[in-house]
């Protein structure tokens, strides 16, 4: 018998896509724009079917592209309708003027990115390029492990959103999560809505009795002072993320944080990691565990803003640690996560932090499987040993040749 | 039919104070649909001279609420505020009756805008689209887009020793909208404020989407004295260069009819765009360029179910 | 004519959050000093037909009830386009260089 957190939660077996579009129907945004891109295809197709049901209010537009997808969320956001959307990869890139431009807006709009590798070559598959290419964009983003975190995610980004207007993105891994079926608890309809409330922004196009304008053009004199608020507001999203997350817990039972610390207390050697990774990773922490490996495991569920400080403080102790990104910077230098918390590390500890590698895995949908996990930690123990970091980029699963 | 005294009446929702070239005929292009629209107005404008000029922060030409975002996207912007329209309204959380209008220059409709400009058409959300067309990339320096009529010199496409100005017809637009099936679609010019006006409150009573196309003389980019903006748009229609007409429900219908069809080197030699047209060893390309004009116009006249 | 350069430029705090800014804020602003011509308004002559009006890209012909009142010129930019359209069998306004 499968116990749910929640005394309401329903037990279901749901795809990432179909929880992520659940949660939508459930939300019952006022306005959804999309267009159709493998693999996050099927949340909007699921939820048009909503639509043409008559389940929810919200009025489809079945734009062109995704750059009129984002282009006509703005829109509508800015007019003063609660607006979602979805998509990934070469999707999420076309539109990637308007992100910036949604934020720069500081519009509360909600995407599900459904994590898929970029072009060239052209591959359908789970890794994190596309989201991490935008990581400047101004947009919160929100990765989850699995469905059920998908489906929190959704639900609690709505309130992060308007809260702190600013577009928030919440991601699954491409396949690996959105097609594959896994057993979510479900919140009653009501009590969604009860969670997320209404939509009140202050201002609004349709407000014809305050008319302003959106959108104007700065000069020198005034557009670093806009940007400046923007990356204030970023500066001042954590708290309010883990306020809804506070209250998610103590209405739903289940517990988020910036990000997920797993057998982290007394930790010697520890893997960074964000997405579905972390669940097989956490099966390989628990085996070293069990022959007394001091290994642990830190999940970003928040990625955007990043939580360098309290990173830093969760990584002081450890004596090495591992950085996995499923994206490559292809920068002649290390990748977007390890970039980050190395940056972190440095800023906050100075020199005396853990030693630190980093590691690019499934890329394009390549797996990752236990025993790559194994490897990582094995390397972690001779570098703890004192071991020379002889590459700070090292490459899982691939055949270089 | 318009009445300009009753016009003249109504309060000023594009204000002076704006920085648009002098004589610019977007300002009045501007002025002039939004005194036409008899509900309140939400305005999106593309990027360009238009949007550029009038919300220079902090300061905002426009009186009513205005929104712009990007350059190729005003149409798609505009279907998503009038989306968001449609839902408060059907689910009870805004009562008040409200048209859209998107702004877009030739550059952002025939070119880069023209995708979600035909997506928004497509789509019927009910919306107004005007295309204050001056025939080039203005607002970045008068460089060739779609709209640019053959031989016009542009700053990207430039009269010189080998080359006479753009070598390509322009794209009709109008005929691309009217393949849309819409309700309504017009072209109208600078210089008939009546024609544009009348042509404003009949496409926002409309239940769905329309277009205009209106010719804006640009003084810069054409070359010529700011006071002639009017007299520029006018002889165009004159000489047939630019007819204005409109197709209600694909009935095609003949505004203006030349009394007197003008050549179009009247219209020409008054612009420094043209002046290397009127060069004599260009005879032959005004000549082609005068052939095209009389050919589209005769088809024109067809399709009006009229003669010459 | 200045220009209304003497105002305070906001601070990140003061501004409104999103690149927002109130409606109709442009009248504030004096575009007159870009004339080297003005228009002179013969209130005599004019027979408020109102084409002046309507045609100014400026809003800088001011009306009343139906009648052309006068010219505002902190926003006249001197373009002649109301001298020109005035009918000719009218001319109510004309256009003189702008003394330095």
């Amino acid at each position: 018998m499968i116990q749910t957190t929640y005394s309401k939660g329903k037990i279901a077996a749901k795809t990432g896509n179909e929880v992520m579009a659940e949660a939508m129907r459930q939300i019952a945004p006022d306005v959804v724009a999309a267009y159709p891109i493998t693999p996050a295809t099927e949340i909007v197709q699921i939820f048009s079917q909503f639509v043409a049901d008559g389940i929810v209010p919200t009025e489809y537009v079945a734009v062109e592209s995704e750059h009129s997808a984002m282009s006509a969320c703005i829109g509508a956001c800015a007019a003063g309708a609660r607006t979602m959307t979805g998509t990934s990869s070469q999707g999420f890139a076309l539109m990637w003027e308007m992100l910036y431009i949604a934020a720069g807006l500081r519009l509360p709009i909600v995407m599900a990115v459904v994590n898929r590798a970029l072009s060239a070559p052209i591959n359908i598959h789970g890794d994190q390029s596309d989201t991490m290419g935008a990581r400047d964009a101004g947009w919160i983003q929100i990765y989850s492990e699995n469905s059920q975190e998908a489906y929190d995610n959704m639900i609690q980004a709505i309130r992060i959103a308007e809260k702190m207007k600013l577009p928030t993105l919440v991601t699954t891994d491409g396949f690996i999560i959105s097609h594959a079926m896994e057993v979510v608890e479900i919140i009653p309809d009501e009590d969604v809505k009860k969670f997320v409330g209404e939509f009140k922004p202050e201002r609004y196009l349709l407000d014809i009795k305050k008319p302003y304008t959106l959108g104007a053009i700065d000069l020198q004199d005034y557009y670093f002072e806009h940007r400046y608020q923007l990356a204030d507001a970023m500066n001042k999203a954590a708290p309010v993320i883990l306020d809804v997350a506070k209250d998610f817990a103590a209405t739903f039972g289940r517990k988020y944080d910036l990000y997920e610390k797993y057998k982290m207390d007394d930790a010697e050697v520890a893997i960074v990691v964000i997405g579905s990774a972390a669940g097989t990773a956490k099966v390989v922490v628990d085996e070293l565990r069990a022959k007394g490996v001091k290994a642990g495991l830190i999940k970003i569920r928040v990625f955007r803003p990043f939580p360098h400080k309290e990173l830093a403080a969760d990584l002081a102790k450890l004596k090495a640690v591992a950085i996995l990104d499923r994206a490559d910077s292809c920068a002649g230098a290390p990748a977007p996560l390890y970039t980050d918390v190395t940056s972190a590390l440095y800023t906050h500890l100075g020199g005396n932090g853990p030693r630190a590698i980093n590691y690019v895995y499934g890329l394009g949908g390549r797996d990752i499987n236990l025993d790559h996990f194994r490897d990582v930690f094995a390397k972690l123990e001779k570098i703890k040993a004192g071991e020379k970091i002889e590459k700070p980029v090292e490459y899982i699963n691939v055949r270089i040749g | 039919m318009a009445n300009i005294k009753e016009l003249s009446k109504k309060e000023e929702l594009f204000t002076g104070g704006h920085r648009l070239c002098s004589g610019c005929g977007a300002g009045t292009i501007a002025r002039q649909a939004l005194l036409a629209a008899d509900k309140p107005v939400v305005v999106v404008s593309a990027t360009g001279c238009l949007e550029v000029s009038s919300t220079i922060f902090p300061y905002s030409a426009w009186n009513v609420p205005f929104f712009h975002s990007a350059f190729e996207n005003s149409a798609a912007n505009c279907s998503g505020v009038e989306t968001a329209y449609r839902s408060l309204k059907k689910q009870g959380k805004l009562s008040d009756d409200i048209r859209f209008i998107a702004f877009g220059g030739d550059g952002g409709t025939y070119d880069i805008g023209l995708q979600s400009l035909s997506g928004a058409m497509e789509r019927r959300h009910r919306m107004l689209y005007i295309c204050y067309n001056n025939e080039a990339y203005m607002n970045t320096g008068i460089q060739r887009s779609g709209a640019t009529p053959k031989g016009a010199h542009t700053t990207t496409a430039p009269a010189g020793k080998v080359k006479q100005g753009k070598e390509q017809l322009r794209k009709d637009l109008t005929a691309i909208m009217v393949a849309h099936d819409l309700p309504f679609v017009a072209q109208s010019a600078v210089g008939y404020w009546n024609d544009f006006t009348t042509k404003v409150q009949k496409a926002l009573e409309t239940d769905g989407p329309t277009f205009i196309n209106i010719l804006q003389p640009c003084r810069l980019g054409w070359g010529y004295k700011p006071e002639d903006t009017m007299m520029l748009g006018r002889l165009a229609v004159e000489t047939c260069f630019w007819p204005v007409y409109e197709v209600v429900n694909g009935e095609y219908k003949l505004n203006i009819k030349p009394k007197e069809k003008k050549p179009v080197a009247e219209f020409f030699k008054l612009q420094t765009r043209f002046k290397h047209l009127m060069k004599p060893e260009n005879k032959v390309l005004l000549d082609e360029i005068q052939a095209e004009i009389d050919k589209r116009w005769e088809k024109l006249l067809k399709l009006c179910g009229q003669t010459a | 004519m200045k220009k209304d350069e003497k105002q305070k430029k906001l601070t990140a705090k003061e501004l409104p959050i999103g690149d927002i800014l109130e409606a109709g804020t442009a009248k504030s602003f004096k575009t007159g000093d870009w004339r080297t011509e003005r228009p002179i308004w013969n209130s005599q002559k004019c027979i408020h037909c109102m084409v002046c009006w309507i045609s100014c890209p400026d809003s800088a012909i001011e009306v009343k009830d139906g009648k052309v009142t006068g010219i505002n010129l902190d926003h006249c930019k001197g373009c002649g386009i109301c001298a020109k359209e005035c009918p000719a069998k009218v001319q109510a306004i004309t256009m003189e260089k702008e003394k330095k």
